[in-house]
């Protein structure tokens, strides 16, 4: 019955993440005055390269890199319930808490890097010393709005944070919301904050040396990562989700809202985005958390 | 009715589905994700480069057919010659093209990639790219508009439909012929020298 059940949110996550990878291009291209490609052109990318007839290997840490980022990505999704209220869909939300999701959010990107550093592609090791640079300016706001939230809750399950919120969480701690909201972008690949895999300074940064079915890996999990952190932004900030038409509302306005941000900012450089988001999200959360703290 | 932009991608994508000459489901499928999703390598090799920013960008829009650019070879299915190609380029090429991944598709434009065009007499330029690469289509004019590169990338994907594109079979089976081909004009040693070797030994000069 479980494994029914994680398989069902694997392919619900792998549809979603693709839909919405989809109609990022889509709706990028109208905001650029072009029709754009299809919803499901991401999925027949991904489709393209799992069929292609040769792949470049070098090495089994190389091999490794791609298969730790999936466990990465399938693991942060199986421990975080789909809804809230009521059993269905808790997955493995109840062996595990909030303090395990935000480890397993920084273990595809680890991974990532050992297989990168294996590769021995330049371009690929440039991407990723950028990446973990700015993964660490990242985590900090996000961090701190997190730990927040669990200490005003005084728990770090996370169906029991998002069932306990009569009014969301981001607008009773507006400052928490906008200090965590800076990290996902970044979290999502966005611009200002999408130096890793700048194409004209990196190519494609860590991806550089990926070719065939590891990239098509590297796809589907970022699709299903992407599906993973909407729901635990929904979850923490916006009050949850009890049914799938409330799941996907409640997602796809963060997706807009994600994607609208990145269209309308030009790419911060690598010290640019790690001096930004160290001081001025950092700080809004940091406020947050004090104002938090001393009206509890 | 329809008019427009529109009506042009229902023209375009019309021919695209009108193919049947496959042999089971299961190649029809393959070879349908295959034209669907084309990745076209970032690199112009001469003066017809100038005409694929336009055909990328939002006036020409090729990504509405499933075709965008890739930046490193690994990830690219389709590299685009763009014109004259002198001896230089020609070695950047052959590894580039080397290094792309099974199945791959050269793309050729303007006159110069078929006779030599204006430069049939050049000292240092190729005049027939067909005989150190395979070509898969050639885009006529000088240069060919962003119009004409995306009538030529249709067909490509007609023809990738169809199953009828295996360039690539043919660069390994007769590999040969066109290794001698290329050492003919380029010395034993065909690629080029990292760029790295050139600042740590003195390979460049």
């Amino acid at each position: 019955m479980l494994f029914m059940q994680l398989f069902l949110i694997l392919l619900i996550a792998y549809s979603f993440g693709f839909l919405y990878y989809g109609l990022y291009r889509n709706i990028t291209a109208r905001f650029q005055l072009r029709i754009g490609p299809p919803v499901y052109q991401s999925f027949m990318d991904s489709i393209k390269f799992f069929l292609k007839k040769e792949t470049t290997n070098h090495g089994w840490m190389f091999y490794l890199g791609p298969i730790i980022m999936m466990s990465g990505a399938i693991m942060t999704l199986f421990f975080i319930p789909l809804f809230t209220t009521g059993s269905d869909f808790k997955a493995l939300s109840e062996y595990g808490n909030l303090f395990l999701v935000l480890y397993l959010l920084v273990l595809g990107p680890l991974g990532n890097a050992l297989a990168v550093g294996a590769g021995g592609n330049p371009f690929g090791a440039m991407g990723i010393t950028r990446g973990l640079s700015r993964l660490f300016a990242l985590e900090m706001p996000f961090y701190i709005a997190v730990i927040a939230i669990m200490s005003l809750n005084s728990s770090a399950d996370i169906t029991t944070i998002a069932s306990s919120q009569t009014t969301f969480n981001a607008f009773v701690y507006p400052l928490l919301f906008i200090g965590a909201l800076f990290s996902f972008v970044g979290m999502m690949g966005q611009s200002p904050f999408n130096v890793v895999g700048a194409p004209v300074e990196v190519y494609s940064g860590p991806a550089s040396e990926f070719s065939g079915k590891f990239l098509a890996l590297l796809m589907s999990q970022s699709a299903i990562f992407t599906f993973a952190k909407l729901v635990l932004m929904v979850h923490l900030f916006l009050g949850g989700a009890s049914s799938f038409i409330e799941l996907t509302i409640k997602t796809f306005i963060l997706f807009f809202f994600v994607i609208a941000f990145g269209s309308l900012y030009g790419r911060f450089k690598t010290p640019q985005s790690i001096d930004f988001l160290l001081k001025v999200p950092t700080a809004i959360s940091i406020v947050g958390l004090l104002l938090a703290t001393w009206s509890a | 009715m329809e008019t427009g932009f529109l009506k042009e991608q229902k023209i375009l994508e019309g021919d695209l589905n009108s193919d049947t000459s496959h042999k089971n489901s299961v190649d029809f499928l393959m070879n349908w994700f295959r034209k669907r999703s084309i990745f076209v390598l970032a690199y112009g090799t001469g003066c017809g480069a100038i005409e694929m920013p336009p055909t990328f960008t939002s006036r020409y829009d090729a990504e509405r057919l499933g075709i965008r650019g890739s930046a490193t070879p690994r990830q690219a299915d389709v590299i685009i010659v763009s014109g004259y190609c002198s001896y230089k380029t020609l070695r950047r090429i052959i590894r580039t093209y080397e290094q792309m991944s099974n199945p791959k598709y050269i793309l050729a434009l303007g006159s110069c990639t078929i006779n030599g065009g204006m430069y049939w007499d050049s000292y240092n330029t190729i005049k027939k790219l067909e005989d150190y690469l395979p070509v898969d289509m050639y885009v006529n004019g000088c240069m060919p508009r962003p119009e004409s590169i995306l009538e030529g990338f249709i067909h490509l994907q007609k023809e990738i439909g169809e199953g009828k594109v295996s360039s690539w079979e043919k660069y390994e089976k007769n590999y040969d012929f066109y290794r001698k081909n290329q050492e003919a004009i380029l010395g034993k040693v065909v690629e080029p020298s990292y760029e790295a070797d050139w600042y740590l030994y003195d390979g460049g000069l």
